[in-house]
């Protein structure tokens, strides 16, 4: 589903290379997970991922089902399937959280060439979604992200995930900030995702997460590159011993 | 009449003064009205429109920018549907009264009449030396209403003030006072339905009895050629609370005035503007308030979007005068450019006399915040589509501040209406 080939990224203002030579194949159905330590370019990669114009792909190419994305901008990415929980989602004053929902179903079904929703379908769907992540209907009314708690930020990620059904879901550190209690929902709340056509990257500092959102396959992504990658008790030993055997057994 | 032309007059001014006398003959007025007629134009004749260097008009040059005067003649004007269903309808045609519904509590008398028979004669007093508008509206004044709104009385349904036009010239004034204890809705809309160009003056004189409430909404939607001169007078006496609410979207060359002054104790004056902005219009927004006496609040909030190469201006003058002590004001400017060479000053002025005051005021100026637009657009929202949601996030605070549902909604259409025109 997801195919990146040598992958060398910059910030595009100051010309800082983030990711230099990542390979990273994600089949339909996998969960995969991707670690490291601070300033390895986990986020900067699910950003370049959903398209963000402040980073430059210099050389290499992201394939998704086959074909070359860096042409399109956030949004065709997104009407494609691909969809990015970020870690620290954008608070916006003046757009009501339900026409925000409304608005990004609609635009990704005409991208589609999908009829929009009816009023009371799309109600169905967002009541629905939001008792099963716990969202009291209070905050779908308020402005979208803001006055949320870092934990009901988390889980308007999730809602919005659920919503829009994409293929290809990338979650950035969406464990940070959860207490106990929110980490459980969100977690179910993405398990509740898993399908056999549906690909799932979780990048996460700690073992914590994947003992909910259990992967396929770990990857621990060092300095912009994938240095070693191996099955769920790859996440174990990280956890056990710290990055710095692999990142001494790489160099 | 002997007085000499001091200046050599513009293209624009000449056609006013060969306006005006075509069309004398054909105005209501008895004698007095007409010597005052003839004085506003004789002052418009010997000083010529303000400039720049009027002080009042510094951002708006309106002898420079003021090309052309359409002739008088108009055209069949097409009726409006009111904005918010089952509001009384008052409506103005190419300056002329065409329509009064009755409403239970409001009295209405047509200010023609009033010309004709010498009790309208005081509307000819324009407010000072750089009032271009008022001698204007005065000059070609042609009819419009008088409106009273009982004491006590609590409209259940707004009051529409339709002011339309086909093109040409149209000057129409509305005198309004509500009174003690009443409580009013009035939505004005400024609107013209035809391709030709217009000149269009509307004043307005609003009084606020002790404890009325009113909400006052101005719609003005005039067509791209148009030029639209706009004043609301008010008075707030004691504990009188006036929202005063303009959305301008339209309009070639726009000067709005709004002059208050609070002379009750406990009065307070609510203002915010919405200034949609596009093409090569210019658009004045122009207040003064006084705070006359002790205790009396205002907050002004005026947010701009501006697209293409159009300007905009908001001066707001706050007086507060020697013994009006607590006096609570507070004026903020947000604009929101979206194009390089689009273009607005804000020029906040206050002058204060007491010691124990609250005043400030703010200005900002942003274009769309990157960020937002990028989440917008991960969640599949096209590029288009995010601004307009962003656009509308900006000045959709105010409009919902208005905490009135049917106002709302058709203020949000309003805006929604002019962005999907002028989107980029």
């Amino acid at each position: 589903m997801l195919e990146i080939r040598n992958l060398h990224a910059r910030i595009a203002e100051d010309g800082t290379e983030i990711i230099r030579g990542l390979n990273l194949t994600v089949k339909a159905g996998e969960v995969a997970a991707i670690m490291g330590p601070n300033g390895s370019g986990k986020s900067t990669l699910s950003y370049i991922l959903s398209g963000r114009e402040d980073y430059e792909v210099t050389e290499g190419d992201i394939l998704y089902n086959g074909e070359s994305i860096l042409e399109l901008d956030p949004a065709e990415r997104a009407a494609k399937g691909i969809f990015l929980a970020f870690q620290y989602p954008v608070e916006i004053p003046g757009v009501a959280t339900m026409q925000f929902l409304k608005v990004a179903l609609n635009e990704q079904r005409k991208q589609r060439g999908e009829a929009e929703l009816t009023t009371p379908d799309f109600m169905k769907r967002v009541k629905d979604a939001a008792a099963h992540l716990k969202i009291a209907p209070e905050m779908l009314r308020r402005p979208l992200n803001v006055g949320f708690s870092g934990g009901e930020k988390k889980r308007a990620e999730i809602l919005q995930m659920a919503l829009l059904e994409p293929k290809l879901c990338v979650l950035d550190e969406t464990d940070s900030g959860l207490d106990i209690d929110a980490l459980k929902i969100v977690s179910d709340g993405v398990n509740a995702l898993r399908s056999p056509d549906r690909a799932v990257i979780v990048i996460t500092h700690y073992q914590r997460l994947l003992e909910h959102i259990v992967p396929d396959t770990v990857h621990v992504l060092y300095k912009g590159q994938i240095i070693k990658s191996g099955d769920k008790s790859l996440a174990l030993e990280l956890e056990a011993n710290g990055y710095a055997d692999v990142i001494e057994a790489a160099a | 009449m002997s007085a000499q032309p001091q200046i050599k007059l513009t293209e624009a001014e000449n056609a006013l003064l060969i306006a005006y006398t075509e069309q004398v003959g054909d105005l209501p007025g008895n004698g007095d009205v007409l010597v005052a007629r003839d004085r506003l134009i004789t002052d418009i004749k010997t000083r010529g429109l303000p400039t720049r260097r009027v002080e009042a008009w510094h951002y708006t040059d309106l002898r420079n920018l003021l090309r052309q005067v359409p002739d008088h003649a108009n055209g069949d004007v097409k009726a409006l549907e009111p904005l918010i269903a089952g509001s009384a309808v008052l409506a103005l045609e190419n300056g002329k009264v065409v329509r009064k519904a009755k409403a239970e509590g409001v009295s209405v008398r047509g200010i023609a009449a009033m010309l004709e028979d010498g009790t309208g004669a005081f509307l000819m007093s324009p407010r000072g030396d750089d009032d271009a508008v008022g001698r204007i509206n005065g000059g070609f004044l042609r009819d419009g209403l008088e409106i009273a709104v009982a004491d006590g009385a609590a409209l259940a349904e707004p009051i529409e003030l339709q002011v339309l036009h086909s093109g040409g010239q149209s000057h129409g004034r509305f005198v309004v006072s509500v009174g003690a204890g009443a409580s009013a809705r009035i939505v004005e809309r400024q609107q013209g339905n035809g391709a030709a160009q217009a000149l269009v003056s509307s004043v307005s004189d609003l009084t606020l009895k002790a404890g009325a409430d009113v909400t006052w909404v101005i719609v003005q939607e005039q067509g791209v050629s148009d030029t639209h001169l706009g004043q609301m007078n008010f008075r707030l006496e004691k504990d009188a609370k006036l929202r005063l609410f303009i959305v301008n979207a339209g309009g070639k060359l726009v000067r709005q005035e709004v002059h208050g002054v609070t002379v009750g104790e406990g009065s307070d004056f609510t203002f915010r503007v919405v200034n949609l902005l596009g093409g090569e219009s210019h658009t004045d927004v122009t207040m003064t308030l006084g705070h006359d006496v002790p205790d009396t609040t205002s907050t002004e909030i005026v947010r701009n979007v501006v697209f293409d190469k159009a300007s905009g201006v908001f001066q707001g003058q706050i007086r507060v005068a020697p013994d009006a002590q607590k006096t609570d004001a507070r004026m903020a400017c947000n604009t929101l450019l979206l194009s390089e060479e689009a273009d607005f000053s804000t020029k906040p002025e206050l002058e204060i006399f007491a010691d124990d005051v609250q005043c400030a005021h703010g200005a900002t100026v942003a274009d769309i915040d990157r960020n937002h637009l990028y989440y917008l657009m991960a969640r599949g929202i096209p590029e288009k589509k995010a601004r307009a949601l962003l656009v509308q996030a900006f000045v959709a605070e105010v409009v919902e501040e208005l905490d009135d549902e049917p106002l709302v909604e058709a203020l949000e259409d309003v805006i929604e209406g002019w962005l999907e025109r002028h989107g980029n």
